[in-house]
């Protein structure tokens, strides 16, 4: 089970902004959604691998060839704003990308 | 500015205490493939903003992305040349946080089940070797780039950048000094140009590293609180960063203060670190294993036709220099820098035979002319097979040292083979005993009378005729056949 605080912490991390009924009702959901899952842990899987993906394809390659690129304009026109050949959005002060 | 050595005296309740600096890398090498990761768009260096773009690149809905099969080939391949187990089952996840030069909203990369693990790298160290633990190799997307604006209080994105392939290098913590850091990232910078996989060029941000620092009491084993200085793109900043730091902890432990565990941004301007954000607060990435992706099965074949694909690493080509060719090994370690240099040796080398000479003509007289010139050895007018004519010339005593120092100025000047400049000039040294000879007579000849005197004894007078038979051949005369071939003929004269 979640608290009200965890719910609030992964509507942050999902950039939602949720009004205090929203995250009330969502809590109750999640909550229920997670009893469920409770259930189910106590089943037990330890024989069992756990599966990441459905369709048991392995080894998807491509060859390091170029393709033709989309236009410029193209990805500007999907953008919310652009400044010449850039993409705009407001200013993000934390400098702390990843790598 | 910040002295630090990595020891230093404290006295704590009249226990003198000494601190040793414990510090990990973790290194993003930019791959040189032509295309992105898990998309055709070209990864090409300095072209237009958003000009390298496509639907997965954008992170747009339903584009789908598919591996560079280039990609896993170069992480094998530093792998097995970082002596590192490759894992057979491999599987990419989703790194998930919200940065605008990351249109997806997570990042690709690998994480419980990095590609290679468990390897080390040998770095020479101030003519030692020093093994450094390496903990994994992963492969990863780039992020764009933002540049911010604060006139217009807006960030401008360019996603040429995201999605070139990474190669991420952790190491343990085992290196103990700035230098020892800056030797290892040398070292490494060295194997991927030598294998081919990155151009290793930091200007251009093709290998960047994140350092993880923390002093201990030396004889502890515990490792103390740690930071990390981010997105270092220098040799010399890496080391200027890491000494401030050491600097700064040091200061604060001596003052009885803690260290903060942070992350921390090192200004080149003012060379200080400052803390970027507490790792407290550091985002919940909520790693899962990307279901776009299917997973990678290695098998034991495809190592093996990686491994007998790979170039000879620097550290056995540098010990064949040594045991092969009886070269120093100062002199296998210049040559060894990069694999252009020991190809090149060793064209020279296959034409004129001659180890010793070829290295000392390639690292003092090419080395020189073309760092004077400001070319690289790539664009050097003078060829190695030219190389190894001069070399050969100067082997089998056809032209001097000193002529052969003309011949190469005019070779680097204008390309053209030795053998045709001394044709040209005429420089061709005297070497035939009786040609020397037909010279050191008529020498004699000319000069009756001290000639007289050195038979009759007055050997100081060799040197004048040294001197006279070099004259007459303008130089071309080989100077110890000269000597020889005079003290005999006085020699019979004097009967």
């Amino acid at each position: 089970m979640i608290s009200n605080e965890d719910v609030k912490k992964l509507a942050l991390l999902a950039r939602l902004n949720l009004s205090e009924p929203e995250a009330q009702r969502l809590h109750k959901d999640l909550n229920s959604i997670l009893g469920y899952m409770e259930r189910l842990q106590k089943v037990d899987v330890s024989k069992v691998d756990p599966m990441s993906h459905v369709h048991g394809a392995t080894n998807v390659f491509r060859e390091d060839e170029l393709k033709p690129s989309l236009p410029v304009e193209a990805a500007l026109e999907l953008a919310p704003d652009h400044s010449g050949r850039f993409i705009r959005v407001p200013i993000v002060i934390d400098q702390g990308g990843e790598n | 500015m910040a002295q630090a050595p990595s020891r230093n005296g404290k006295s704590l309740n009249g226990v003198v205490m000494e601190f040793e600096a414990v510090i990990g890398l973790e290194t993003h090498v930019q791959l040189c493939t032509k295309t992105k990761i898990f998309c055709s768009s070209s990864t090409e260096f300095g072209a237009e903003p958003n000009q390298h773009i496509d639907p997965v690149t954008l992170g747009l809905p339903g584009s789908l992305p598919v591996l560079n099969r280039q990609v896993l080939e170069n992480a094998i391949m530093l792998g097995l040349a970082m002596n590192c187990e490759i894992r057979r089952y491999n599987r990419f996840a989703r790194k998930h946080y919200f940065y605008p030069d990351l249109p997806k909203g997570y990042q690709i990369s690998q994480y419980e089940e990095p590609i290679c693990e468990r390897g080390h790298l040998n770095v020479p160290m101030d003519g030692a070797i020093r093994t450094i633990g390496i903990t994994r190799i992963h492969m990863e997307e780039d992020a764009g780039k933002n540049i911010h604006d604060s006139r217009t209080h807006s960030s401008l994105i360019d996603l040429n950048r995201a999605g070139v392939a990474l190669l991420e290098i952790v190491t343990q913590p085992d290196l103990r000094s700035p230098a020892e850091a800056s030797a290892y990232l040398r070292t490494l910078r060295q194997i991927v140009r030598f294998l081919g996989v990155s151009d290793g060029n930091m200007e251009e941000g093709s290998l960047r590293c994140d350092a993880n620092i923390s002093l201990r009491p030396v004889g502890q084993v515990k490792f103390g609180t740690r930071t990390e200085i981010k997105n270092l793109n220098s040799f010399k900043f890496v080391e200027r960063a890491l000494e401030y730091e050491i600097a700064r902890q040091m200061s604060l432990l001596k003052s009885g203060k803690s260290i903060v565990q942070e992350t921390m941004l090192f200004d080149s301007a003012t060379g200080a670190t400052r803390s970027l954000r507490s790792k407290e607060e550091s985002a919940d990435y909520r790693y899962f294993p990307d279901p776009d992706l299917p997973p990678l099965v290695i098998e034991e074949a495809y190592i093996r036709s990686i491994q007998e694909r790979m170039p000879t690493l620097p550290e056995q080509r540098s010990k064949e220099l040594v045991d092969g060719y009886g070269l120093t090994a100062y002199d296998a370690q210049v040559l060894t820098v990069e694999r252009m240099n020991i190809d090149f040796f060793e064209e020279v080398f296959k034409v004129c035979q001659n180890a010793k000479l070829a290295c000392s003509w390639l690292t003092s007289e090419l080395f020189g002319a073309l760092n004077t010139a400001g070319l690289d050895l790539k664009r050097s007018p003078v060829s190695a097979r030219n190389l190894g004519e001069l070399v050969k010339l100067i082997d089998s005593e056809a032209i001097s040292g000193k002529m052969a120092k003309t011949v190469f100025e005019e070779m680097f000047a204008t390309g053209k083979a030795p053998g045709e400049i001394v044709a040209a000039r005429g420089l061709k040294q005297l070497t035939n005993d009786d040609d020397i000879a037909k010279v050191v007579e008529s020498v004699f000849a000319n000069n009756a009378k001290q000639l007289a005197d050195y038979v009759g004894g007055n050997d100081r007078l060799h040197a004048f005729f040294v001197g006279q038979v070099m004259k007459s051949t303008q130089g071309t005369a080989n100077p110890k056949k000269v000597n020889d071939i005079i003290l005999s003929l006085i020699k019979k004269r004097r009967g």
